[in-house]
């Protein structure tokens, strides 16, 4: 596996039988028992996460909050202590850097949490693009981060901080003791259910592992691979960084546009935004649904029923809730409209499929 | 994991004579690196095939992988209960989850297949 990082939990996911993979330059666990019962298992229960390869960086320091606000597109100087908010990060073309979580710790510190892929760049782009007087602290490999998803993930993870969890506000946070361990824990995830993301230091994440994994166990639920994450999120329509956008996209053709706030200042992309926005956007980031069989996989080109070029897909897979293939793409518009029937070429064969209202499951969280 | 009876190719199907008709599958080492299986695409009867030749398509959820033929002849039949339920690939790879049965051209072609022994050398199992 060369080079590649394993997490601190790498041998608690081998002992539990996990096919492990090579991701973001770290050993990830692909899945445990299948993709299919992890998927639904989450969805009906309960499942546990492994998202130790995600980064972990600070942003501190006199005139931070300010600053920070040049750099995403989202509006965190509006953001209160104890909670956070989900941005891209963008460049003066307004190009996607990263997606991105951003915690307001205090008035003037910031935890961000960036893709595994994206660690060294985003900490580079940050310290070119923020004050010398912002100290810019990347705590990645420091720190390890544990999600409970699903329906009984209050009971899983009130349990195991001994505390009642339901006044948390889907994206509120705060610090607490696991087990004699100082964790921060938000109610977050990737998923569309409700469900927490508990923060760990890396030499401690095993004790929080085994505690969480236990009651989780307990109830049924199940460890979770990045196989089943990626359908999970795909059904909710979330972007997958690399896949969905990139440099070479902007929010508002991703339909992240709720995340651009050009009401307050200045900030990285907003011209070109605000440009886009005005003259309106040629392509979004479309869901559909195939109607001949096949899976949509990323790369597949897709055309309009005359033959004309559309766009391709950037992620598409099985669903396992829907029980149907599912795919997202950039589709040049007015094709984007629900109902359009579009053709998806799939090992040389142009394929039926429907554009349809996203996100593909209407759960918590849908934007 | 690997019954004795069965032959075995590099591209991970087996096959079990039965007389002049060759049932093929995927292997149990296939089925498990592919994962829970969603949709086969099976050629339909009569389809001649030659053995190395594609002649279909196994999509799991996370992968499409294609199939290929370990012996030439002409596809006689195709297991439809497979087609519509594919995780009995996943749950019975040698029995329910067979894929297609093959009159065979030329039996002499069996030579070329692994034993159970030599394919489980192969896989490094």
């Amino acid at each position: 596996m060369g080079q590649a990082h394993p997490t601190p939990l790498y041998d608690k996911h081998v002992a539990l039988g996990a096919k492990m993979v090579e991701f973001a330059g770290f050993v990830m666990p692909l899945q445990y028992t299948g993709i299919l019962d992890e998927h639904v298992t989450a969805r009906e229960t309960a499942g546990i996460f492994d998202l130790s390869h995600m980064g972990e960086i600070y942003v501190s320091g006199k005139g931070a909050p300010a600053a920070l606000n040049r750099v995403v597109t989202n509006d965190v100087e509006k953001l209160r202590p104890e909670k956070a908010l989900y941005t891209p990060m963008c460049t003066p073309k307004g190009g996607i850097v990263d997606d991105l979580l951003v915690y307001r710790d205090a008035d003037e510190k910031f935890l961000l949490v960036v893709n595994a892929s994206n660690i060294a760049k985003d900490a580079e782009w940050l310290r070119k693009h923020l004050p010398a007087a912002v100290e810019v602290e990347n705590e990645s490999l420091e720190t390890a981060l544990i999600a409970v998803q699903g329906p009984q993930s209050e009971a899983i993870v009130g349990e195991a901080l001994g505390e009642e969890l339901s006044e948390i506000e889907y994206y509120e946070f705060g610090f607490y003791v696991l087990d004699g361990v100082p964790v921060r824990v938000s109610r977050t995830g990737y998923t569309g259910e409700d469900g927490f993301e508990v923060y760990v230091a890396a030499e401690r994440a095993g004790e929080v592992w085994d505690a969480l994994y236990d009651l989780t166990y307990g109830v049924g639920g199940v460890p979770v691979g990045l196989g089943a994450r990626d359908t999970l999120r795909l059904e909710m329509k979330y972007c997958l960084y690399g896949n969905d956008i990139d440099e070479t996209t902007t929010p508002l053709e991703a339909g992240l546009g709720w995340t651009v706030k050009f009401d307050k200042g200045d900030f990285y992309g907003k011209k070109p935004l605000e440009k886009q926005k005005q003259k309106g956007i040629t392509r979004a980031l479309s869901g559909f649904v195939m109607i001949d069989p096949g899976v949509p996989r990323p790369g597949c080109g897709i055309i309009d029923v005359d033959g004309n070029d559309l766009g391709s897909v950037t992620s598409g897979s099985y669903s396992p809730s829907l029980r149907e293939n599912i795919g997202l793409g950039y589709l040049a518009r007015p094709h984007d409209d629900v109902g359009t029937e579009i053709l998806v070429d799939i090992r040389k064969k142009p394929r039926l499929a429907r554009v349809v209202e996203t996100p593909f499951l209407k759960l918590l969280g849908g934007n | 994991m690997y019954p004795e009876e069965l032959k075995y190719s590099e591209s991970h199907e087996w096959a079990r004579v039965e007389d002049n008709v060759v049932a093929v599958g995927l292997t149990h080492h296939a089925q498990s690196e592919l994962g829970d299986m969603v949709y086969l695409e099976l050629p339909p009867e009569g389809t001649e095939v030659t053995a190395g030749g594609e002649f279909g398509v196994v999509e799991s959820v996370k992968a499409a992988s294609d199939l290929y033929a370990p012996l030439s002849g002409k596809i006689v039949e195709v297991n439809q209960g497979a087609a519509d339920d594919p995780a009995l690939v996943n749950r019975d790879c040698y029995g329910e989850g067979w894929l297609v049965k093959i009159e065979l051209k030329d039996p002499s072609e069996l030579e070329n297949l692994k034993t159970a022994a030599e394919y489980q050398e192969f896989i490094g199992a």
